[in-house]
């Protein structure tokens, strides 16, 4: 079947439906990954965006969608050049009604979503426009899809795990299964829950999750979270999270032109001089200009545009990265952040 | 940066070509020394392979063409003085240097700082047992196995974990000596050969791991300690084939996203360890079924592989390498493909490369085909498509063997058990084996089990044997447009296309021209379309939009690559490729290059202005010219690949710089070739033509024996052959019948004049020409002229032979009206001067000539190409002798494919070449002949044991069997040999029996072997030759290379022979000498 992935502007790009021949309208994003397709499709960061994969075949990696069945795919549509019909990438999608087309000239996508920065569009069964009115990238729409409903508890490694209370704002499993594995015990909360509510949960240490859309969505709530620093207990934002903390210690945020999506993004560890790879996937950052020197550091940046990726409250037992939880170059600041988690678990015991 | 830089820095090459180092590091150290030239150091480089753009005045300021030798570089060291040492862009051979330097304290004494990777990592990559017992420090898993020196042992460890076990050689190339075996016997040899192909006497025993994934990641690592990966790559035929000989793609297939991060942080890891500075590559093994895994190997210098994932990814990994290792950070590095990243970006393709080896069986049909643990490839292409089908169609069109699809005849001929075998035991033909077990419709899961390849990839191999089958059965009426968009879309050819539909090529282009389609081109950006690139390197597809720019104004012009690496058409090719661009851009012309060798300089980005990397066939050359709307095409530089495009590139219309298919048809053509020579009068070698065995049988009544054979339209003497009596002629002809394709008939029959060969290379515009040296080869006529030692400037011609040669090469040119270029072949015996063949385009010889008479032939003869006369900027007519004597040297890879007889023959064996200089001819011929032999000669003193093995002599040898006696040599010889020798000529032999030879040989018996091809001896010389080389004595298979043994053993010793720097440069001044 036919399809067209139209762009708000008009633009046209003819190919085949994939998935569910559903219409749904979404920003057009780009990612240069080349494996880890369900990890891309599934990552809840990607909750109303169109993504475009750079790498031409998709579905090759055949085994990692075994068992991804769990996961959902969360992007509003996918758009490739070439697939693997064997792999069944099409049918996975059609049964999570998730759209898609394929045989399209990604490289021509990229080029386009490159130039004009954000840019929405729609996977459609004619060549036309036919969207009404477009998402908005800052609304709580997308947290609100991605969040857990209610409270989880997740099983504890050991009886003195430390307590980690994750404040979520769409995370994937791949973070919650990192967390297990650093032998960490984790409630995961809905994002909306009230400040008092995880105060009573008595957590060791406070994580916030990464997720998507733009972070300002979330300023109505910035005020009870402030109110939950004030605990200072040891707190790491990813992701979102970490934009999020970014806005209510007094920072702003803004859009990248285009967005770091991939899994070959060199990050400087502002310390040691040190470049990591890590794999990322966000379209807003903290704006460096906005940080008060008195109470940041800025422990990571991104060596192709100078980007905050890490930062390092001077006065709260804080710190946030931008890059995704399980990237060796996160290994450092987890450690630290446990460090303090256990340290302070300690103070108090003798305190 | 931490230390300070130093200014001048000694770079070691790699040296002459040989199966497993080849073009790659051409590319690489040319990178790199100009890498350190831009950052104003001083670089002084030794490298005796003259056919590299590394050694032209604009790489290095100092060249040596010296043996690549502890003594000779300690010397250089000592008169240049660096204080920097670059030994990781010189292959095996730059490494195992460097260590020896250390080692023998050279560097410590004048004070020289390795630099990059240090000393001591290279020891653990080479030295199994320290690598393994690293790779246990860190907890991370290698291959059960055991360092061990003596077969005993290696028999014992074997015993302990169980057959099948791999035997690798410490220190050797390409994993030569290596090999797998399956029992006590098999072990018993493999473990012997490995033992004698280790310069240090060491093998490592390992568990058996065929059938899992190879997979290689290219690393690079700073002094900050960042590290990434440039690329990752999986071989397509599992862990039993050796990567230089297995199909690759770049990036990973089939590896899930959990195994390339977790494998990318075990690389990290290990080059952490390493302290590796610069690049690395790492291979592994990954279990199919459970993910396991085992580090295989470690490389810490840049690679074959590392060229590859270079071209693959289009991140220069050797500059990037060199930079790193004078202290930069990757971060501060820009990568010059974006202009706009940095190198500390880990490249994204948005296509898939795939890489084929190209083999040299054609040439050697007695060779042993058959692939494992050592390399026999010569060299590779590479391809880039949207999807794998694409690559792979590619792929197969690059290599140059007149293949375009998967299903071919000549294996439908095969039985299904030829077949099976052919799965099991992979050789060269696998791909098109497999493609013939689909079309019989063998079961995905069976191929699977018959070749361990990842089901992933046979079905793709499967889909493209499905759409073959599609496109014979339809007619070209019924073939629909969307059919056939389908089929271009994944990679057909038109000529493929055209076969199945019985149609002309060009009603295929003219069919798509109509429904408007044309290929698309893409560019390789490292960042899959992230950022905007701007090296201007592109691949085609027929997916989506074309995104290259359009021409803009002015004169543009196509320069032809050659392809792959082969014996006959190597590197010195590329040399002229490169030239030729380089000189387009002098004369403000913009040169757009298409070549598909990822080994090689002309395939750099930064070479030409436009790079495409396609398949050297008309349909794809013609696609970019037409993109490019060039105003013509330079055919001379890219050898017969090039060449044989020229009347389709023609017919299609484009313009032909310089030449034209009628003329190199009138050279080509025996018959109007001898005609033109009768017009000129020069006499050339009576000849006749045969189609059949009858023909042939004829011809040989007229002509007499003994007569020289050769197919037509040939590279590199392929199927050439001298027969001395009938029976010879009917058993050539029999094995042309057999084996040869349609274009290579009429057979040529030749008087065979054994004279002494001569050649001349000129640069003419068909009016005026230069000759820059006459060149002469030192074995008598029946050598090919690639594999023969050859004396530049010719001292042994008279004045009159000189005067004629001449004089005849300046009738032909005028007579041919051809422009650039040519090449001319003469043999003299007595005054008579014949012409023995003409190539109107560049030879192998250009680069040597270049680089000895300092005068730059290629960019003068794409000047007379563009137009210009010769007149108006050359010199004319016979330029005098260089100041200094120069040779050239033949360097064999034998040794690396059993089977195949090593005697020097019509038929070129040679894969590289080296120069030699000296103040004396003596001198020059020392450096060079003991390389043509891998490795060093014994002395023409007592002590040393000749064997001699040549029954059938003809009369000189007593001669020098006599002076050899009187300098103490004792001469061995065979039973007949002896005969011959002993009672008819008395010269005192002692006689060794054929029963008695393997033992001999073992013992380290002979010193020195002599054994022609035509010395009589028949299939025990064959076999005495094989034992040779299994044994590493040398091996002399023509009197004289011999005499030249004789007469430069006793002229002295070659440690006293000095050093001389081929040129320097002073003050931006080129100085010869």
């Amino acid at each position: 079947m036919r399809a067209y992935l139209v762009f708000e502007d008009g633009e046209v790009f003819p190919g085949t439906w994939i998935g569910t021949p559903r219409e749904v309208p979404g920003e057009v994003v780009f990612t240069t990954g080349m494996t880890g397709f369900p990890g891309v499709m599934t990552d809840p960061a990607h909750a109303g965006q169109i993504v475009t994969f750079t790498y031409p075949l998709i579905g090759n990696c055949g085994p990692a969608l075994e068992g991804v069945d769990q996961d959902l795919p969360r992007c509003a549509g996918v758009v490739v050049s070439g697939l693997c019909e064997e792999e069944g990438v099409g049918d996975w999608l059609d049964r999570h009604g998730v759209p898609g087309i394929t045989g399209v000239d990604t490289r021509k996508v990229v080029r386009k979503v490159r130039k004009s920065g954000a840019i929405r569009g729609m996977i459609s069964s004619t060549p036309t426009l036919r969207v009404k009115t477009w998402p908005a990238n800052c609304s709580l729409q997308w947290v609100t899809e991605t969040t857990v409903q209610d409270r989880i508890q997740l099983p504890a490694p050991s009886p003195e795990a430390p307590h980690l209370v994750l404040i979520d704002l769409g995370t994937d499993t791949s973070t919650l299964e990192h967390l297990r594995r650093q032998g960490c015990r984790v409630t995961v909360v809905p994002f909306s829950t009230p400040p008092g509510e995880i105060k009573q949960l008595a957590p060791e240490g406070l994580l916030f999750s990464g997720g998507p859309g733009d972070p300002k969505a979330l300023l109505p709530f910035l005020k009870g979270w402030q109110a939950l620093l004030l605990h200072r207990i040891p707190t790491l934002g990813v992701g979102l999270g970490h934009q999020v903390l970014a806005l209510a210690c007094g920072a702003d945020t803004e859009r990248l032109a285009c967005g770091h999506r991939g899994n070959n993004h060199p990050v400087k560890e502002t310390e040691t001089g040190r470049v990591w790879i890590t794999s990322q996937n966000h379209g807003y950052t903290v704006t460096a200009s906005s940080l008060n020197p008195a109470h940041w550091v800025v422990t990571h940046r991104h060596v192709q545009d100078g980007s905050v990726e890490g930062l390092a409250h001077c006065l709260q037992p804080l710190s946030s990265i931008q890059f995704h939880l399980d990237n060796p170059a996160a290994e450092g600041v987890f450690l630290r952040f446990l460090h303090q988690v256990k340290a302070k678990t300690e103070v108090e015991i003798h305190g | 940066m931490v230390e300070p830089v130093p200014k001048c820095v000694l770079v070691i090459g790699s040296g002459p070509i040989v199966i497993g180092q080849a073009a790659e590091f051409d590319y690489s150290g040319t990178q790199a020394c100009l890498a350190l030239k831009e950052e104003e150091i001083r670089v002084i480089l030794v490298n005796n392979n003259p056919a590299t753009i590394m050694t032209d005045p604009e790489t290095a300021d100092v060249v040596y063409s010296e043996p690549l030798t502890v003594d000779s570089l300690t010397r250089i060291i000592e008169k240049e003085r660096p204080k920097g040492l670059l030994a990781t862009v010189g292959g095996q051979t730059g490494l195992n240097l460097a260590v020896q330097l250390q080692e023998q304290g050279v560097l410590d004494r004048f004070g020289v700082k390795l630099l990059g990777t240090p000393v001591e990592t290279i020891r653990q990559g080479e030295d199994r047992q320290a690598f393994r017992e690293m790779m246990k420090r860190i907890g991370e898993p290698v291959t059960k196995g055991k360092t061990v020196s003596t077969t005993e042992e290696a028999l014992h460890f074997a015993e302990s974990i169980g057959y099948p076990v791999m035997i690798r050689p410490a220190y050797t190339l390409g994993g030569f000596g290596g090999g797998t075996a399956g029992n006590e016997a098999e072990l018993t040899r493999v473990a012997r050969q490995g033992l004698a192909a280790s310069p240090i006497g060491q093998i490592l025993v390992e568990e058996n791991i065929r059938g899992w994934k190879e997979i290689e990641y290219e690393m690079m690592r700073d002094s900050a300690d960042t590290c990434i990966a440039v690329c990752n790559m999986e071989n397509i035929d599992p862990v039993g084939v050796h990567t230089g000989d297995s199909l690759v793609t770049a990036p990973t297939q089939t590896l899930t996203d959990g195994q390339c991060r977790l494998l990318h942080s075990v690389a990290c890891k290990v080059i952490r360890e390493l302290q590796v500075i610069g690049g690395c590559n790492i291979q592994f093994a990954v279990h199919p079924d459970t993910g396991d895994y085992r580090i295989i190997e470690v490389n810490p210098r840049v690679s074959r592989s590392s060229a590859l994932a270079s071209k693959a990814t289009g991140y220069p990994i050797a500059r990037l390498a060199a930079k790193v290792s004078i202290g930069y950070r990757l971060d501060e590095c820009l990568n010059p493909v974006t202009g706009h990243t940095f190198a500390s970006f880990e490249p994204a393709l948005d296509y898939v490369a795939v890489k084929l080896p190209c083999w040299p069986f054609n040439k050697f049909p007695d060779g042993d085909r058959s692939l494992g643990t050592r390399m026999k490839a010569t060299g590779e292409v590479m391809a880039l498509g949207r999807n794998l089908e694409t690559a792979l169609y590619k792929g197969i069109r690059s290599l140059d063997q007149n293949r375009d699809t998967l299903l071919q005849p000549e294996f439908g001929k095969w039985s299904d058990g030829e077949l099976e075998k052919g799965l099991t035991q992979p050789d060269d033909r696998r791909l098109f084996v497999l493609a013939e077990a689909f079309r019989r419709g063998w079961k995905l899961e069976d191929l699977h089990r018959l070749t361990a390849i990842h089901p992933w990839f046979l079905r793709r191999i499967r889909d493209m044997v499905a759409l073959e089958n599609e496109m014979a059965s339809l007619s070209w009426e019924d073939l629909s447009d969307d059919q056939l968009m389908h089929a271009k879309e994944k990679g057909v050819a038109d000529s493929a296309l055209a076969g199945w539909l019985s149609v002309d090529e060009g009603k295929i282009r003219e069919r798509l021209h109509r429904i408007g389609r044309h290929p698309s081109y893409k560019w390789v950006d490292t960042c899959a379309g992230e950022f905007e690139a701007e090296s201007p390197y592109f691949y085609s597809s027929w997916q989506g939009d074309d995104e290259v720019p359009s021409p803009k104004e002015g004169r543009r012009v196509l320069v032809l690559g050659a392809g792959p690496i082969r014996i006959g058409q190597g590197i010195e090719f590329d040399y002229c490729s490169v030239h030729g661009a380089k000189s387009l851009k002098k004369q403000g012309v913009t040169s757009v290059v298409v070549n598909n060798n990822p080994e090689t300089v002309s395939t750099d980005y930064a070479i030409a202005d436009r790079l495409y990397f396609e398949p050297l066939t008309v349909e794809d050359v013609l696609r970019v010219a037409e993109k490019e709307q060039v105003d013509g095409v330079l055919v001379q530089y890219g050898g017969q690949t090039a060449v044989q495009l020229v009347r389709g590139l023609e017919e299609a219309g484009l313009s032909i710089l310089g030449t034209s298919a009628d003329i190199i048809d009138s050279v080509e053509d025996r018959r109007r070739f001898y005609s033109l020579l009768r017009e000129l009068e020069i006499p050339h070698i009576p000849g006749m033509t045969a189609n059949t065995l009858q023909e042939a049988l004829q011809a040989a009544d007229q002509l007499g024996y003994p007569l020289l054979l050769r197919p037509s339209y040939v590279i590199g003497g392929q199927g050439m052959q001298v027969v001395r009596k009938q029976e010879q002629l009917e058993a050539a002809m029999t094995r042309y019948l057999r084996s040869l394709p349609e274009q290579a008939y009429p057979i040529l029959l030749d008087r065979f004049v054994e004279g002494m060969e001569v050649e001349v290379d000129a640069v003419t515009d068909g009016k005026d020409l230069l000759i820059p040296t006459v060149v002469q080869h030192v074995e008598r006529a029946g050598v090919h002229s690639g594999d023969s030692l050859s004396i530049l400037a010719a001292p042994h011609l008279s004045e009159k032979q000189r005067e004629t040669v001449v004089e005849f090469t300046g009738r032909i040119a005028r007579a041919l009206s051809h422009a650039g270029l040519i090449n001319i072949q003469f043999v003299v015996e007595g005054e008579t001067v014949y012409v023995l063949e003409v190539n109107p385009r560049a030879s192998r010889t250009i680069p040597v000539i270049s680089k000895v008479t300092g005068l730059p032939l290629v960019e003068w003869a794409t000047r007379v190409q563009l137009g210009e006369s010769l007149a108006s900027f050359a010199p004319l007519g016979l330029q005098p002798a260089p100041p200094r004597w120069a040779v050239k040297g033949p360097v064999f890879s034998t040794p690396k494919l059993p089977g195949v007889d090593p005697a020097l023959g019509p038929e070129m064996r040679s894969t590289g070449e080296v120069l030699g200089l000296g103040g004396t001819l003596e001198e020059a011929m020392a450096k060079v002949l003991p390389l043509a032999f891998n490795g060093p000669l014994p002395p023409v003193t007592a002590g040393t044991r000749l064997f001699l093995s040549i029954s059938d002599d003809s009369g000189e040898t007593g001669e020098w069997a006599s002076l050899l006696i009187r300098q103490g040599i004792r001469l061995f010889a065979t039973p007949r040999t002896a005969e011959v020798l002993g009672k008819r000529r008395q010269v005192p032999v002692e006689t060794v029996t054929p029963d008695r030879w393997e033992d001999w040989f073992r013992q380290g018996g002979p010193s020195l072997l002599f054994s022609p091809a035509t010395g009589g001896e028949g299939q025990e010389g064959f076999r005495l030759r094989q034992m040779a080389l299994e044994w590493e004595v040398p091996c002399f298979t023509s009197p004289d290379t011999l005499q030249w043994w004789i007469r430069i053993g006793r002229a002295g010793k070659p440690k006293d022979v000095p050093v001389i720097p081929l040129y320097r440069t002073k003050e931006k001044e080129v100085v010869w000498g």
